[in-house]
């Protein structure tokens, strides 16, 4: 039985479910499972990690926590990890946990795994893989000597699992040292959408160039919004002006694994391919029927987008009402 | 002001990616080589302020085998004043570089600016940035959209997820690791490029950086190729059929909605 600790992620008062993932794997593999909490005033979410296996809680409360840095954050993770002999620490490879897991790495001379995408915890060691060319190898991460394990692990590469509200967690105060720190964040100007992020989102919908203007992505975001997924962007379509680059699937652009991706128009060039081909159901609508996309998709219609998306969105809508 | 450039050698995103034959890692036939998308913001970012204070100097830094010699003439050519080389193996992976990288920087009578890319475009980890910024005990921000600089720092805004932004201030030395839209690059222009071929580029090597082969902490072995998926189901009929039917299939058979 290894230990193993997870960096619990929180945005506006509510936990990722990437971090309960973490959590299930550890737990399910019979680890001793650990989750460190940050911030201030998250004391109440300490039960929801035990709720996904969580054993124990290292809660660090602090007011240079309350606004996530990546100097503070691994200063806090590191002030628990010190003495408490960890085999393996995880977190998620969202925009935070990629930030703030390197500081982690080089503070306990570890090494580091970035975006897992498949993560076994077998016999107390962790094996990983992960893409390289944005996908287009996958390669196994082997840990040099016999020291801590970290890795970011994708988000949805595990599964939720379901939680157990009648377990409990000890919960293990923790204090850190946070002064000197180098950076400040002044403040944090909310986007505006209110959907998920596409790297995070378990349905994506996306939409390339044949939606002829930014104006048309309404029917694409009709479709998300039906699903409670996320809008992507092929990068031609970025590139139009069509949409924001932080829309943008492919390698240049953000990598994703979601349960369903919705490919609207877009063509498949090499690099879009890249960033979506590990999700797990693939649908193309497109007018070309030698479109490089259906070569990757489960389910393949070929027409008109203007014509079929939004008889799709009536479609979803009829099943999720049911 | 002495502004840095940390830069990495990738595949062309076009290429298409085929084995070796021990799978220990990736064909190098026919790879064509480029200066990583997301560095060529960082390079244009430090161009740009270089020309805001004059008698700034900007210097390129790669670690990696020769080849990457190559790409530093690249940033030499958009205009960067010199380069420095950092010989280490293929295999180096992202705690040696920054070490190698951060040993560098070090000999330098003082660093103001360092700038990265995001991320480098072939194992996407996205940590060299915060790594380096360990070992220079200097401060950090990544994924950045915008930088205003004064005299003692900058304000940087970076993207988080949602289209969220968050607004940082950082004193000097900071690291920033550029997202797209932090500029437009430029191109480098001929004459520039001739030019490129006669500036410096300091050759060090891991031994002169103080990096050894305790400071690799992974590596990559058994490279696989993604496997190849089975042809999908082509749905037939008008637009409102396939809707119904598309939906169907994910509800029923795939079972994802």
């Amino acid at each position: 039985m290894a230990k193993i600790f997870v960096v619990a992620e929180h945005r506006d008062g509510r936990l990722k479910k990437s971090t309960f993932e973490l959590l299930g794997a550890s737990a399910a593999a019979g680890h001793e499972t650990h989750a460190i909490l940050l911030g201030e005033g998250v004391a109440e979410l300490a039960k929801e990690l035990a709720h996904y296996g969580a054993q124990k809680v290292h809660l660090v409360q602090d007011p240079a926590l309350k606004l996530y840095s990546a100097e503070a954050y691994a200063k806090a993770v590191v002030s628990v990890l010190k003495g408490a002999s960890p085999d393996i620490v995880l977190a998620s490879h969202t925009p935070t946990g990629r930030d703030f897991m390197p500081r982690v790495a080089a503070r306990m001379g570890a090494g580091l795994a970035s975006d897992c995408v498949q993560v076994s915890l077998d016999g107390g060691r962790l094996a990983a893989r992960r893409p390289v060319y944005a996908g287009k190898a996958i390669v196994e991460v082997e840990f040099i000597g016999s020291g801590v394990q970290m890795a970011t692990v994708r988000a949805n590469a595990l599964g939720v699992p379901k939680p157990d509200t009648s377990k409990t967690a000890e919960i293990l105060t923790a204090s850190a040292d946070l002064s000197g720190l180098k950076t400040k964040v002044l403040e944090v100007v909310k986007g505006a959408s209110g959907r998920p992020d596409v790297t995070e989102a378990s349905i994506v919908v996306s939409g390339g160039r044949s939606l002829k203007s930014a104006d048309n992505f309404k029917m694409i975001e009709d479709v998300a919004d039906v699903l409670g997924g996320a809008v992507g962007a092929s990068r031609a379509a970025v590139d139009a002006g069509y949409r924001p680059h932080r829309d943008q699937v492919g390698q240049t652009g953000k990598v994703v694994s979601p349960t369903l991706y919705i490919a609207c128009g877009i063509s498949g060039a090499i690099q879009h391919l890249a960033g979506m081909r590990t999700s797990k159901v693939i649908v193309a609508i497109n007018t070309d029927a030698e479109a490089p996309i259906f070569q990757v998709a489960d389910y393949g219609i070929v027409g008109d987008i203007f014509a079929i998306v939004p008889q799709l969105k009536e479609e979803f809508r009829k099943i999720k009402e049911h | 002001m002495n502004i840095f450039v940390c830069i990495k050698q990738v595949p062309d995103t076009e290429t298409k990616i085929k084995l070796n034959a021990t799978s220990s890692g990736i064909d190098p036939a026919g790879i064509k080589w480029i200066l990583s998308t997301y560095d060529e913001y960082a390079v244009e970012e430090a161009l740009r302020l270089r020309e805001k204070n004059p008698g700034s100097t900007v210097t390129v830094l790669s670690a990696g085998p020769a080849r990457v010699i190559e790409s530093i003439r690249t940033a030499l050519a958009m205009g960067a004043d010199n380069g420095i080389h950092i010989d280490l193996p293929e295999t180096a992976d992202n705690n040696s570089i920054a070490k190698a990288l951060a040993g560098a920087l070090k000999k330098e009578a003082k660093v103001d600016l360092v700038f990265t890319g995001k991320e480098a475009l072939d194992d996407s980890a996205a940590q060299v940035s915060q790594l380096l910024a360990e070992y220079l005990d200097a401060a950090c921000v990544t994924v950045v959209l915008g930088v205003e600089y004064g005299p003692a720092g900058v304000k940087a805004r970076r993207e988080v997820e949602g289209g969220a932004v968050e607004v940082i201030e950082a004193s000097f030395p900071v690291i920033i690791a550029a997202q797209k839209g932090l500029n437009e690059p430029r191109y480098a222009s001929l004459p520039n490029i001739m030019k490129a071929k006669k500036k410096e580029v300091k050759a060090l090597k891991a031994a002169d950086v103080g990096v050894s082969d305790a400071d690799q902490k992974i590596r990559y072995k058994n490279f696989q190729l993604p496997p190849p998926k089975q042809a999908g189901k082509k749905i037939a009929g008008d637009p409102a059929t396939q809707a119904k039917e598309l939906v169907r299939l994910l509800h029923e058979e795939a079972k994802v909605v």
